[in-house]
This record gives structure tokens, C-alpha cells and sequence, in this order.
């Protein structure tokens, strides 16, 4: 099956930065899909060189199988929610909504306004005009002005960076929930792990203007590729070249049970983190670690001398 | 067909009117006085060749030396006047708390009525059977009246009149970014109100007061209708002079030089003005 | 010392005051001199007797009009294209027009009608001033645009292409509306500097197009009655509403 948004080398140099160094990529019709990143990775150029505000250096931009480089924003089937959600103030929510129907000239305006707004639950708020309405409320008109035009790709920039974090939490779920629903597409953009990692069905990992690791969350955090992979989905103890990551590791006082492995290291000091606690120590190698405990496997003193333990199939060996 | 292309070509067309006004309403206008300044004056007040450098040396006959001289001190004496007048002000309105907004008002409102009003008025007041003459005749103190109006002091009071708010404004903006910390670290270290002033506040509202004084001394410089009113006539700036050369004397040719030397004048004083905000805060 | 700053300033803002308030309080006065007499709104009645008068400020009115809907125009579209991308000759012309003096302005338009009517057959009348006023207040709408779009977020007009806008309509239907205080404010305010010029005007316009601000001056320059005073004291409500009205679109 043909996937529905593909990316070939695709390049994007400005006259004084270089954002995206040959990316290829095949988003596959109808999942989650995730770029992740820190900031000037070149993600934000890319969903944008995807929706049309850019043109490529060279490359090629695929939608449905064909090359759209030379379409314009309005002539190619995607849809952007922008990271501040981009309403238009003079409008109404529901004209919001209609904006981009009445444009295309497209029948049963109304009818296709109400179910949106019913999608995204703000029934009721038709005639509120975006300084009216709450962040979230904000958000939900945005994907509602994008779905209703039923595109092939839904593109979605930061759209959670604007909301306070309790709120992140649960639009997570609404979010991975609605796409599940439409059928749509879903591409995000994030620089939050912890984001991606949950609504993804897949993600692709950039930096630096190129993709360093493309698959499912699991994937991605338990088998990273590179060493950036790795200390960017999440912390990570590097021993001797050997990556471990803090949950997997153990403080014991004694020697620990067979097929572990360990280093002999002096506690530095200890963190409550109320579901777990962090250990730190400083190995007899040298280096300093942290380990991931439950909360109620004993107290360590800074000083003490202890064993930093892990099992030998949780080690990431990376380049 | 590139991202850009759609917008360059709207911008290209909503440029085309204003391109158009650059072309004919402003340059065009310019070259052409620009060409008769090298022109003669004909036999009845009209042009002709030959073509000639005669205008601009008339300029530095002592006569219009003269003029440009008094015009030139009238300018600085009004932007002084007009800073040590407005920079109290300023400092008022930056202090006033909630109020900042209407205060500011009350100084640009007056501004945005008619000039020509605004002149009026004074020669109402000013003129021998004005309002402070009557009023005077009236308590007793004078017997004759003063002559207020018609010569320079008139015209120096009406260009302060008319220019203040260009002083004011432009510090109070520089005044308003000033970090209130820093009066508060110089009172902190024992300075009181009028050494604060001096050498904290004073010294950082430089280019506050660089771009006033900028703003008020071009348009003094070319003040035609403060000095025509006021003066009397007896007061000729540079711009009675080039109104002059277009009515009255009709030449043509020395008043388009006189143009283009004021507008060569205007066009130093605007060059320091930009460097100035590059280098200020303005 | 703030004591001393409140009254320093009070006096201030009588001297920028008063002379307009005894020049509007003298209009009522019932006798033609200087000393009050009554109450009277004589003057007023005479304004509107006067036939120059009012033929002067139809022209006015005519003239600001027609030139505002054109600089407004103008202006609006040339500060939106500058502000996509921006041209140095193109504001150094505007920011060059707002400084030159006046009577420069004024010659120099002379200069150019009078050349232009070798090959055109006109005279000085209304269409020169009227074209002289759109010179010099293009760049005051282009300022008061300005402003406004640094205030206008750019993702807006990007949302309008994503949802199927072109160019035009994203401007048509997402910016312009955005503009349209701003747009009224500039338009107010170029009125009111086209209603009052005189010293452009009076080099540009021909001998039966004279507006209300040269009767002004003639009448100034005689000593004439307090017609002025009262035809100046409407003058000053009715700009500063204007003013009051334009500041008030303009923080819309």
C-alpha cells in the first residue's frame, strides 16, 4: 500500500542556516506519527516544507503518490494546526471553522460545521470568537477548522506546548482518541518525548536536520540507534561505552543475585521523587550514575558503599 | 512556482500605487526643481537657459547668508527652548503612573487641530488690540500698547508653540524605558532627587533628547507660516524667502536653489538623526 | 520634587491650552473687540452667512475627501507590501516626504504642475490640490499602517493558505478585517491634515478653488472680526473629535 506522505532527500538550506539535510521518509495512510526533536533540529521546517510555506532546496515532497513541490499551500490536501492555533480573531468559532469550505466552494456548509464542532465537543461555543474561549477550547477549533476539510494529512505543530500540563496530559489521550475515530493521518511535531512516545504509532527521531532512528515507540526508547537517540528519549547511565538506562538499574548493599552484572560505587546522594527515588552514585570506574528505585527499597546515606547493578540484556550498546 | 512567488507577486501589485506617487508626485517634482536651479530667470518672470551655477552663488551673497543665519538661530534658539521646556514635561508624564495615557494626550491633542489656528490664536493675543495689550490697558499698567506681535520674539514663541510636542514626546519615550532600578540604586546609594537627575537620568535620556531636538529643529529651519504670521513679514526665515522667489519676485531659479540648498540642509540633519538611532535607543 | 513637577506641568498644559480656550471663549463675545461684552452667538450666524465662506469650505471638504480615499488607499496597500518585504527606496521617499518643509513640498508640486501643462491642457484648480494633498499624506496613512501590522501575526495569513485561500483572499478575508480600525483611524487622520493645510494649497491651487484654511489666513492677515474665532473654535471641536475618534480606532 502506497504510503500516504513521502519524503525523498528532501533538503532545505536559508541563506545563513542549514535546516533539513536530505530527509526520506514514508508515512503510511491512517496512524500517529511523530517527529521528534530538540528545537532547530529542522522539524518545524519539515512540516512546513510539507504544507507548502517553504519550497525545497531539492528533494521531493509526496502526497498520495505525487509530487507536490511546486503546489501551493491551498492547492495541496493538508492541514496545519498551528502551535498558537492561528484563529482567526474577527471570526466566530463556527466561521472559523467554515473558513476553509467556504473557500473551496464546498456544499452543506452548516451541516459539516455542526458535526466538527460535535467531533471536537464544543457544541454550544458556534458563536464565541476566539478571545472568548480557553486555550483548550482555542485548540479544539483549530482541529475542527482542519478535519472538517478532511485532509490527507493532518499536520500538527507543538499543539500541546501552549497548554498548562494538566491539560497536556488529557488532550494527549483526546488527541490519539480522535484520530482514531477520523482515520485521518495525524503527523506531529514535538520536541516532548514523553508526548510522542505516547500518542505515537511511529516516530522519527531528528537532529541536526537529519533522521537518526524511524519506529515504534518501543523501538525507539528500548533499542536507540545512536547515542543522541538514546539520551533523548530518556536518561541514560553511559558505563564503559555501555548505555543503561536508570529504571533498569538496582542499588544493592550486598553482591547481587546471578546473571546481574555490577560496579562497586560510593552514594553521592538521593532524590524523592514520590513514585520512585534517584540514587546517585559515582562508580569505582569513575563515572556517575543514577539509578531508579522504588520508593520503599530502603534508604542510602551519602557515603555508603554499594553495588550499581544491572541485568546484561537491558545494556544498549550504540556506536 | 515558489512558496514566495504568490505573495511577491500581490506585493508587487500593491506597490504600484505608491511607486507611482515615488515617481510623480515626489521625484518627479524634485528633478524638476532641481533643473531650474540651474536655469536663468527670463524677462517676465519665467525660465530659460543658459544653464548655470549663478543661483547657488547667490546664496552667498551676505544678504541671504543673513537670512540662513537667522533662520538657522531661530531653529536652535526654538529647540532649546523647546527641550528645557519639554524635558520637565516628559519627566511628569513618565512619573504619572495610570494617568501616562491621558497626560500624553493632552499634549499631541492641541498639536492635531489646526495649525493655522493655533498661529491665530497668538496673533489674538499678542496683536496691539489683542487680549494681553487690552488687558493690560485695562489694569492701568500700560498706556500704549506693546508691540508683541510682528517681529522675532512672536515668531519664536510660535514656533515653540508649535513644536513642542515633537520635543516631548520622543523623551518621554526614551524616559518611559528607563529601568526604574536605576533611580532606585542611586537613591539606594545616598544620591537625592537633583544629583539623581543630573548625572543618572539626565545622561541616559541622550537620545531621547538627540531625536527631539532633531524633530523640532528641521521643521523650525523650514517654518514658513509661524515666521509669515507672526513676523509680520519682518521676519524672513528660509522659507519666506523661497515663498517669495515663487509669488512676489518670481524667480524661479533662486528659489528653486534656495530649495535645494534647504532640502541638502534637511538632508544632513535626517542623516545624523539615523545615526543616532542606530546607535540610541530611540 | 514631584510637587514641583505637577505644577511645572500644569502651567505647561495652560500654555498649550489656553490660547485656543481664550480664542474659543471670545467667540461668544458680542462685540468685535477685545473686551468682553455679552454673550452673542453672532459670529456663528455670520459664518454661515458668508457665501466665500462656505464655498471655501465645500472645497475643503471635497478636496480632503477625495484625497483621503485616495492616500488612504494608496497607503494601506503600500504599507502591507512593505511590510511582506520591505523597500529602503520606497520608505526613504515616505519618511523623506514627512520631513520635508512644506513650502518645499509646495514649490515643488508648483514646479511640476506648471511644467506638466506644456503637454497637458489644465490649469491650477481642485485636481492639483487634491493631488498635491494625496503627496503628502500617503506617508502618514503608511505610518499609521505600519504600526498596526507589527501587531498582526503572519501564522494568521499562513492559516488562511493551509485552509484553501490564495494570496489575495487571505489578505481580502483575514487581514484586511484585522486593518479596518486601523485603516479608519489613518483615513481620519489624513482628512484632518488635508482639511488644514494651507501652505501646499495655497501654492497649488488656482483662483477659484480656494478652501477654508486661505480664507483663514486672508482674514488673519486683515485683523478681520471674530468670525475667526468662531469658525476657528469649530474647527478645533470638530478635529479633535476626529483626533479623539482616529487615537481611539488606532488601540482598537
Amino acid at each position: 500500500m502506497e504510503s500516504i506522505l513521502e519524503l525523498r532527500d528532501l533538503v532545505k538550506h536559508f541563506p545563513n542556516h542549514r535546516a533539513v539535510n536530505g530527509i526520506s521518509l514514508k508515512i503510511p495512510r491512517g496512524g500517529f506519527y511523530s517527529l521528534l526533536g530538540p528545537s532547530g533540529c529542522g522539524k518545524t521546517t519539515t512540516l512546513r516544507l510539507i504544507a507548502g510555506f517553504e519550497s525545497p532546496t531539492s528533494g521531493e515532497v509526496l502526497l498520495d503518490g505525487a509530487v507536490v513541490n511546486e503546489q501551493k499551500p491551498y492547492q495541496r490536501n493538508v492541514s496545519t494546526v498551528f502551535q498558537n492555533y492561528a484563529l482567526f480573531p474577527h471570526l466566530t468559532a463556527a466561521e472559523n471553522v467554515a473558513f476553509g469550505l467556504k473557500r473551496k466552494n464546498q456544499p452543506e456548509i452548516e451541516r459539516k460545521v455542526r458535526e466538527a464542532l460535535e467531533l471536537v465537543r464544543l457544541t454550544g461555543k458556534e458563536s464565541r470568537h476566539p478571545a472568548q474561549l480557553s486555550g483548550g477550547e482555542r485548540q479544539r477549533v483549530a482541529l475542527a477548522r482542519s478535519l472538517v476539510l478532511q485532509p490527507d494529512v493532518l499536520l500538527l505543530d507543538e499543539p500541546l506546548a501552549a497548554l498548562d500540563p494538566k491539560l497536556r496530559k488529557q488532550m494527549r489521550l483526546e488527541l490519539k482518541e480522535m484520530q482514531r475515530r477520523v482515520g485521518i493521518t495525524f503527523l506531529l511535531v514535538t520536541h516532548d518525548q514523553e508526548e510522542a512516545l505516547s500518542m505515537s504509532d511511529q516516530l522519527a527521531v531528528m537532529n541536526n536536520g537529519a533522521i537518526e532512528q524511524v519506529g515504534t515507540p518501543q523501538d525507539v526508547y528500548l533499542r536507540p540507534r545512536t547515542r543522541f537517540v538514546a539520551g533523548f528519549l530518556g536518561a541514560v547511565n553511559w558505563i564503559d561505552g555501555i548505555g543503561l538506562r536508570p529504571e533498569v538499574t538496582r542499588i544493592s548493599r550486598g553482591l547481587p543475585a546471578n546473571g546481574a552484572r555490577f560496579r562497586p560505587a560510593t552514594v553521592t546522594g538521593s532524590v524523592f521523587l514520590g513514585n520512585c527515588v534517584h540514587v546517585l552514585a559515582r562508580l569505582e570506574s569513575g563515572e556517575d550514575a543514577v539509578a531508579e528505585i522504588p520508593r520503599n527499597n530502603g534508604a542510602y546515606q551519602a557515603g555508603e558503599s554499594v553495588h550499581f547493578c544491572w541485568n546484561p540484556s537491558d545494556e544498549m550498546i550504540l556506536p | 512556482m515558489t512558496a514566495a512567488s504568490g505573495w511577491e507577486r500581490l506585493r508587487a501589485w500593491f506597490l504600484l500605487p505608491a511607486w507611482i506617487w515615488m515617481a510623480v508626485l515626489f521625484a518627479a517634482p524634485f528633478a524638476i526643481v532641481i533643473v531650474y536651479s540651474l536655469l536663468t530667470r527670463g524677462a517676465y518672470g519665467g525660465l530659460g537657459l543658459p544653464w548655470t551655477l549663478e543661483n547657488f552663488a547667490r546664496l552667498l551673497d551676505p544678504l541671504y547668508l543673513g537670512i540662513v543665519l537667522r533662520s538657522f538661530v531661530m531653529a536652535a534658539a526654538t529647540t532649546v527652548i523647546c527641550l528645557l521646556l519639554g524635558f520637565p514635561l516628559a519627566l511628569f508624564i513618565s512619573r504619572a503612573g495610570g494617568r501616562k495615557n491621558i497626560y500624553l494626550q493632552l499634549v499631541i491633542l492641541p498639536f492635531w487641530t489646526s495649525f493655522l489656528v493655533r498661529i491665530y490664536a497668538w496673533m489674538f493675543l499678542l496683536r496691539d488690540t489683542g487680549l494681553i495689550n487690552t488687558a493690560l490697558q485695562h489694569l492701568g499698567l500700560i498706556h500704549d500698547p506693546l508691540p508683541l506681535l510682528y517681529n522675532n520674539g512672536a515668531v519664536l514663541l510660535g514656533l515653540v508653540y508649535g513644536y513642542l510636542p515633537f520635543m516631548v514626546l520622543p523623551v518621554y519615550a526614551t524616559l518611559e524605558r528607563l529601568d526604574p532600578a536605576l533611580v532606585e540604586a542611586a537613591a539606594d546609594l545616598g544620591a537625592k532627587p537633583w544629583p539623581t537627575l543630573l548625572h543618572v537620568i539626565l545622561p541616559l535620556s541622550v537620545p531621547g533628547i538627540r531625536a527631539g531636538s532633531i524633530l523640532v529643529f528641521i521643521p523650525a529651519l523650514g517654518a514658513y507660516l509661524t515666521p509669515d504670521l507672526l513676523g509680520g513679514g519682518r521676519t524672513v526665515l528660509i522659507g519666506n524667502l523661497v515663498e517669495n522667489q515663487f509669488t512676489n519676485a518670481r524667480d524661479w531659479p533662486f528659489g528653486a536653489a534656495l530649495s535645494v540648498g534647504l532640502m541638502a540642509l534637511v538632508g544632513v540633519l535626517v542623516l545624523l538623526m539615523l545615526r543616532s538611532e542606530r546607535e540610541g535607543l530611540v | 520634587m514631584k510637587r514641583w513637577l505637577g505644577l511645572y506641568a500644569a502651567l505647561v498644559y495652560l500654555f498649550l491650552h489656553l490660547p485656543l480656550v481664550i480664542l474659543a471663549a471670545f467667540s461668544f463675545n458680542s462685540s468685535r473687540f477685545t473686551v468682553w461684552q455679552g454673550f452673542s452667538l453672532h459670529w456663528y450666524r455670520a459664518i454661515f452667512q458668508d457665501r466665500q465662506l462656505g464655498e471655501s469650505a465645500w472645497n475643503s471638504v471635497i478636496i480632503a475627501v477625495v484625497a483621503t480615499i485616495f492616500s488612504t488607499i494608496a497607503g494601506t496597500l503600500c504599507a502591507y507590501g512593505l511590510w511582506k518585504r520591505g523597500s529602503a527606496l520606497l520608505s526613504g521617499s515616505l519618511y523623506l516626504s514627512l520631513v520635508t518643509p512644506e513650502i518645499v513640498m509646495g514649490i515643488s508640486l508648483l514646479a511640476l504642475f506648471q511644467w506638466s501643462f506644456r503637454w497637458l491642457h489644465w490649469r491650477l484648480g481642485l485636481h492639483t490640490v487634491i493631488l498635491a494633498h494625496v503627496a503628502f499624506s500617503i506617508a502618514y496613512v503608511v505610518i499609521v499602517i505600519a504600526a498596526r501590522l507589527r501587531t498582526f501575526s503572519p501564522a494568521l495569513e499562513e492559516a488562511a493558505l493551509d485552509l484553501g485561500a490564495t494570496e489575495w483572499q487571505a489578505f481580502r478575508f483575514v487581514t484586511l478585517p484585522a486593518l479596518l480600525p486601523g485603516i479608519v483611524a489613518a483615513a481620519l487622520l489624513a482628512l484632518t491634515v488635508s482639511f488644514d493645510d494651507y501652505v501646499i494649497t495655497s501654492m497649488v491651487a488656482g483662483v477659484d478653488s480656494e478652501t477654508l484654511p486661505m480664507v483663514i489666513y486672508a482674514m488673519a492677515r486683515r485683523g478681520a472680526s471674530p468670525v475667526i474665532n468662531a469658525i476657528s473654535a469649530l474647527i478645533v471641536v470638530v478635529f479633535g473629535a476626529l483626533v479623539l475618534i482616529s487615537e481611539r480606532m488606532r488601540e482598537a
